[in-house]
């Protein structure tokens, strides 16, 4: 690979590309808000709603035999990962037709045909699991890059280290996505953290790390760039922290009392939509008739994926018990 | 032509020993198997199970792994999704608490909760029971809770051919294999057959049969019950010991048949009592074979403390041989 693969493509239609990208997650995920109310979607359902900026800059510099590992706010990886909207749609209803039988919902999208290994829900899970890909891809040699997302939440937790040990001491191909958006889901980074400054704690593995501007799809893509080709020719670990912000709910449950509306409004400002497109349009980058045909070309897309999953059927209650276990296993009930 | 039958040598042995040679056999066999766990390398394992197996494999393949339950068992599960087949050795039962998390909200749930996309084909091993007077930190005998939960297989090898043949068909298997080790078995000794190979790993196994009642147990505590059926059967009792080997799923039908020739069961289980593989058993039988049954259930289990250091308190806090009998001459009315 040429030092050029890691420079930010600026062409127009990869520009507008990152823009359709994160109005998809916006415009998909208001969508299941809606039916969250109408009772469509139920569960616990978090939205991504301030950080597309981090999966649309992160997932599309990854290559089609890499792998994915996400967490319950997942959405938006799966979306710009290639799962189908289709699927997921049907996924969040519960319908068979779903990306995971219906079985998982909202918080456990998967899909093996694009490598995506998942919604995670244990805060920290999902890292043990994304060592133990890379470990594999390491003992068998495969140029496979296994790119693990969390929250800061995930920080505290001991499996955290653990990984982040794990894959330095034996130089795992494994990105770990930090996406810091300061609130582990109502408690403030400050109030859980002695060292709010989470890269540097990667380093303390000697971990290369590096923090940047999470709700900035540009600089979140450079850095991709940068963190996906070192980990492909140096075959160890890479830390990449995502500053961004939640500005939505934890969940649909959550009334935000540990938070300002004002600390969330300025927030707003400075979202990743509004800031990219506004920067697109101070340099002639985007044409009036642009933004019209995305939101037509998403929205298409989004009816689409109700209509599936609403056509969607409810998986036999009679397969309850089937792949507890791979089939012809252990017979139902025992 | 009439062949003559293959005259197979039999050596003696240690259950360690056949847990070391299932260990080699598989890594030999396939390329995709790797040992990795605390200790297991260079130490040679807590209880010396992988001695010399570094020297033969190589560290890739006999993994050395920091003191991260968590994170070297979740590792497993994700390269045994990968496509490697990974045997974790957990030191013992009481440390897998610490990656109970990757074991239960992982392992168990991804093939289901995925419909069926991806599987774990992951062994894990690990040590178990009391006995050492390691006291309550170090005695714990929780295989029966780890057998309460849907999505992994839970096996008890407590003889010298399962030792060797359990590790095998749990790598074949698709799914997640718990294999729980008792500590007081590694020192057993034995013949085992040269060419002794795979085992099913879903059957129980009558090891003793007998007509007056059914001792139902595993791992352990088999010995201690084959100790007791000697002394019932000097009393003029004959006792079938069935050895469960699977504890999850388990052999109901085996258990069945038993308990409908001899009218009568007594479960020993090196567990707590109270919600125990036990109460389990006992209560399948309820369900399956009440009509059978001429008198009421039994249950020698540990008691209800956590286990205490001095030989003689650890003694009477665990299942004993003199306790099986007692139970059973209890339940036939025969004290």
């Amino acid at each position: 690979m040429t030092a050029a693969a890691d420079k930010p493509r600026l062409s127009r239609e990869h520009m507008l590309d990152l823009l359709k990208q994160m109005i998809r997650i916006r415009r998909f995920e208001d969508k299941c808000a809606e039916l969250y109310t109408q009772e469509k979607i139920r569960g616990f359902m978090h939205l991504y709603d301030g950080e597309e900026a981090v999966a649309v800059g992160v997932i599309p510099v990854l290559d089609k035999r890499d792998r994915v590992v996400a967490t319950y706010r997942e959405h938006g990886q799966a979306l710009v990962r290639g799962v189908p909207m289709t699927t997921i749609m049907a996924e969040m209803y519960g319908k068979q037709e779903g990306c995971a039988r219906g079985r998982g919902g909202s918080m456990h999208l998967f899909d093996a045909a694009t490598n995506f290994y998942g919604g995670n829900a244990i805060v920290g899970g999902g890292l043990p699991l994304a060592v133990g890909l890379g470990l594999a891809d390491h003992m068998r040699s495969n140029d496979i890059v296994t790119a693990c997302f969390f929250g800061d939440g995930a920080v505290a937790e001991g499996e955290f280290h653990e990984s982040m040990n794990l894959a330095a001491l034996w130089e795992l191909p494994v990105l770990f996505v930090c996406e810091n958006n300061l609130y582990a889901m109502g408690t403030a980074l400050a109030l859980s953290e002695s060292e709010t400054d989470i890269h540097r704690k990667a380093e303390c593995y000697r971990i290369i790390s590096e923090a940047v501007d999470g709700m900035d799809v540009v600089a979140v893509e450079a850095a991709a760039r940068r963190a996906v080709h070192a980990v492909r020719e140096s075959r160890k670990p890479y830390f990449l922290e995502c500053r961004t912000y939640r500005l939505r709910a934890h969940s649909m449950f959550d009334p935000q009392l540990y938070r300002d509306k004002a600390e969330v409004e300025a927030r707003r400002h400075s979202e990743p939509i509004v800031r990219f497109q506004q920067w697109l349009e101070t340099n002639h980058m985007i044409h009036p008739e642009d933004l019209p045909r995305i939101l037509a070309e998403i929205d298409a897309e989004i009816a689409q994926s109700v209509a599936f999953a609403e056509a969607g059927t409810w998986e036999p209650v009679d397969q309850l018990t089937r792949f507890v276990y791979a089939d012809a296993a252990v017979p139902a009930g025992r | 032509m009439k062949q003559e039958p293959i005259k197979t040598e039999a050596i003696e042995i240690t259950y360690r020993e056949a847990v070391r040679e299932a260990l080699r056999d598989a890594i030999k066999r396939d390329e995709r198997v790797f040992l990795m766990g605390e200790d297991v390398g260079r130490y040679g394992g807590c209880y010396a199970v992988s001695h010399g197996l570094l020297a033969q494999f190589g560290p890739e393949r006999i993994r050395d792994t920091p003191l991260s339950e968590s994170g070297f068992t979740g590792a497993g599960i994700g390269a045994a999704m990968a496509g490697m087949r990974p045997i974790v050795e957990v030191m013992t039962v009481n440390f897998s608490l610490l990656a109970l998390d990757q074991i239960l909200n992982t392992a168990a749930t991804l093939r289901h909760m995925s419909g069926n996309q991806f599987g774990v084909p992951l062994v894990i091993r690990m040590a178990t029971g009391a006995g050492r007077q390691l006291a309550a930190q170090h005695s714990h005998s929780l295989e029966g809770w780890y057998a309460h939960v849907p999505g992994i297989k839970v096996l008890a090898p407590a003889t010298l051919e399962d030792a060797r043949g359990m590790l095998w068909t749990a790598l074949e298997d698709p799914d997640p294999v718990l294999i729980f080790e008792n500590v007081m078995l590694y020192n057993m000794t034995g013949k085992l057959a040269t060419d002794a190979g795979p085992v099913d790993i879903d059957k129980a196994a009558v090891r003793r049969p007998g007509r007056d009642i059914s001792l139902i147990t595993y791992g352990g505590s088999l010995w201690k019950t084959l100790e007791a059926a000697t002394t019932l059967a000097g009393d003029g009792i004959e006792a079938e010991v069935i050895d469960l080997r699977s504890l999850r799923p388990l052999d109901d039908a085996t258990i069945m048949a038993s308990v409908a020739k001899t009218r009568h069961a007594i479960i020993v289980d090196e567990g707590w009592r109270t919600g125990s593989l036990a109460a389990e058993v006992g209560m399948r039988i309820v369900e399956q074979a009440f009509w059978s049954l001429d008198a009421p259930l039994g249950r020698v289990c540990s008691e209800e403390v956590p286990i205490p250091y001095p030989r003689h308190l650890e003694n009477a806090a665990i299942p004993q041989a003199t306790k099986i009998v007692a139970a059973t001459k209890a339940a036939l009315d025969r004290a």
